[in-house]
């Protein structure tokens, strides 16, 4: 997995609240088995025309000139709620998108983010009002900065907001591991919780 | 020390402690469907890695699947065919139990796991789907995955997981006539928002949760994840247990009666502590319905939509305003009022033998309204052999229902069968997204009786002015 250490990029804001993985991408634009050829259908039901077509719509904020090579978004509440598709992530991943901010998230979202190496970020809501209303201005003027390493955004004023994100998982991105690789170090560990774990729950296995 | 239900299962799953309260859980059961499930076990095999114990994990088709009558491997859905095939072949080569197309165990993943007995008290279990949360009303630790993290729980037989807070949900009192298990869940999400279960395990309990039967438990349940809950569980009573008594993958023998001793000491202590208590009143649950796009957009059946709430700030009056727009109500639309096009009967919420059976009572000689699409779609192939042996199939038909084989059918849509364009649906599923039911579909979500007696009436109606 590619490591994410920093970024700095355009950043479009969708404030409203709830934008659920159906809309992220509709299922109807899952057409393979694969984790891959889903940028297309990113926002499908917001970018284009026509379902399944591929006419862009003029109000969509991506398909605004000023917000061309778009790589962070900026949200309300609840981002990501809904459907576990990991292919809201990957379609963002293919997209080009590299931060999520929110003021919340939808938890299966947010660890598929992890797992997917872009990272989602929780700030306040005012906070992500202020950091739109100074990238609305001039969106490819006014990019924002993040540093993974340090924690922090920085706003087009220059300001610095720090988020958290847990130890593991800003780990995890920084270095790009694999996690399946990780936890596959501690076998030893498994096993050994696995054969008591048999014992006192037989009817388990 | 007093624990909560939930934190006694995580303790006895916890491998190891990892930074900040994140755990390497355990994980007992794996379920797959072919939508999400195709790409874990492909992507598997790219990566040689292999299923570490084939013999507990599961895979259904029910997702893409047509529920057409006479259905095979092809599908509406564009390149459906290629997600069955795929899936049925990862399965084969990785071993695991497969409940394929036209197998009489297949069904709905949440429907058939307790069906089946494959969920069970106190055992973890992940599938890539996030209504995975309906298991826990069997009192498992039971939620949704994305697919990176089911490879992870196939390959390692573990998670890592950070710990929810502890929730508790109290619905006291008792439900007043016509009023279900549906009811209570868009209650809850429309009083707390859709994002107010966000970070939190919730326990659902009180008297009205105690008189409800399993299977409206797992009603009650599906939805905690409407509620952006981490999951939802109830403490597994006498009911959990005697509901798993006999089925195919529930414990036998002397392990059963291991079994039912260390499921009853799955409870919440007198004296624990949750991080958050919401107590609600049944007597003030009513019948329940959608009119917007979030699950947080209700009123009660005979009320209108209602006036934004004056602390609102501009972005979330955006969002409702959108999804009036959307829905083509305004404030102060009557929802009695609204004519429908479509009556959905099926998903995982609401497609169980006592939903059929509740929907099949009010339809009994009566017809649905002419214009409307009424479609009834059984949670499992049992479910449906059930109901054509008590001869509920009949009712429905008469009425002028379809009725079809088993499985997710146009809970979403995937491109393929759709309710129409703008299309008002009144529907048991949990999603009043955009389009969920098919491009710019119109869904309103609620009980199974509101929706027969909507399709009676041909608009939105009250469910007790039917039974
Ligand atoms: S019935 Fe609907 S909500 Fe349930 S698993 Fe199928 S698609 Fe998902």
């Amino acid at each position: 997995m590619d490591k994410f250490i920093q970024h700095q990029g355009v950043a479009a804001p969708m404030l409203q609240s709830n934008i659920d993985t159906d809309a992220i991408i509709p299922s109807r634009e899952m057409k393979r088995v694969s984790k891959d050829g889903l940028g297309e259908g990113l926002f499908a039901g917001w970018r284009y025309t026509l379902p399944g077509g591929r006419e862009l719509t003029t109000d969509f904020i991506l398909n605004k000139a000023e917000y061309a090579n778009t790589t962070i978004l900026l949200a309300g509440d609840n981002f990501g709620c809904g459907s576990s598709r990991e292919h809201a992530v990957w379609a963002l991943k293919e997209y080009g998108v590299k931060v999520v901010i929110a003021s919340g998230f939808g938890t299966i979202f947010y660890n598929n983010c992890i797992r997917n190496g872009i990272l989602p970020v929780q700030l306040s809501y005012e906070t992500i009002v202020g950091l739109a209303e100074q990238v609305q201005a001039q969106p490819q003027e006014n990019q924002l900065a993040v540093n993974l390493q340090e924690t922090w955004i920085e706003a087009p004023s220059g300001e610095r907001f720090t988020f958290d994100i847990e130890p593991e998982r800003k780990t995890m991105l920084i270095e790009g591991l694999d996690v399946i690789d990780v936890t596959l170090k501690l076998t030893d560990k498994i096993k050994h919780f696995q054969q008591n774990y048999q014992l006192t729950y037989p009817w388990l296995n | 020390m007093a624990n909560t239900l939930f934190e006694k299962i995580w303790q006895s799953h916890v491998i190891e402690n990892l930074d900040d309260g994140a755990g390497l859980i355990y994980i007992d059961r794996v379920f797959l469907h072919e939508r999400t499930g195709s790409i874990a076990l492909k992507s598997l095999e790219a990566d040689n890695r292999k299923v570490v114990s084939p013999e507990q994990v599961f895979c259904t088709m029910d997702h893409i699947v047509d529920t057409f009558p006479g259905r095979t491997d092809k599908t509406t859905m564009p390149s459906g065919e290629d997600f069955i095939i795929a899936t049925r072949e990862a399965s084969h080569n990785a071993g695991i139990n497969l409940f394929d197309v036209n197998d009489p165990l297949q069904g709905i993943v949440h429907v058939i796991s307790p069906e089946l007995g494959i969920v069970q008290p106190g055992a973890t279990l992940v599938c890539p789907d996030s209504h995975t949360c309906s298991q826990g009303a069997l009192g498992a630790l039971a939620w949704g995955i994305g697919s990176s993290e089911a490879e992870h729980a196939l390959a390692t037989k573990t998670l890592r997981v950070t710990k929810p807070k502890n929730m508790k949900v109290e619905f006291y009192g008792k439900l007043s006539f016509g009023v279900t298990a549906k009811d209570m869940i868009l209650h809850l999400i429309g009083e707390y928002s859709a994002a107010g279960g966000a970070g939190y395990m919730v326990e659902f309990c009180g008297e009205a949760v105690e008189n409800l039967e399993i299977e409206a438990r797992l009603t009650l349940c599906n939805m905690a994840v409407e509620f952006s809950a981490f999951s939802g569980i109830i403490a597994p009573d006498q009911k959990a247990i005697e509901y798993l008594a006999g089925r195919k993958y529930a414990p036998k023998g002397e392990n059963w009666n291991k079994a039912v001793k260390y499921w009853q000491s799955l409870f919440t202590d007198t004296d624990a502590v949750f991080d958050k208590v919401i107590r609600i009143d049944c007597q003030k649950i009513y019948p329940t319905i959608t009119w917007g796009n979030s699950p947080q957009h209700t009123c009660a059946i005979n009320s209108v939509v209602p006036t934004p709430d004056d602390n609102c700030d501009e972005n979330q009056l955006k969002t409702l305003n959108k999804a009036m727009q959307y829905m083509d109500v305004s404030v102060g639309t009557k929802l009695t009022e609204l004519s429908i096009d479509g009556a959905f009967i099926g998903s995982c919420t609401n497609s169980r033998i006592s939903d059929l059976r509740l929907a099949a009572q009010l339809l009994k000689g009566k017809k649905v309204a002419s214009g409307v699409k009424a479609i009834c779609v059984p949670g499992s192939t049992s479910v449906k052999k059930q109901a054509e042996e008590e001869g509920l199939d009949k009712i429905f038909i008469a009425a002028g229902f379809e009725w079809r084989e088993s499985g997710c059918s146009m809970c979403f849509n995937a491109g393929g069968e759709s309710f129409g364009f703008q299309h008002r649906v009144v529907t048991t599923t949990n999603r009043n997204f955009e389009s969920r039911q098919g491009p710019q579909t119109r869904s309103h979500l609620a009980s199974p009786v509101t929706v027969a007696a909507s399709a009676i009436a041909g608009r939105i109606a009250d469910p007790r002015e039917y039974i």
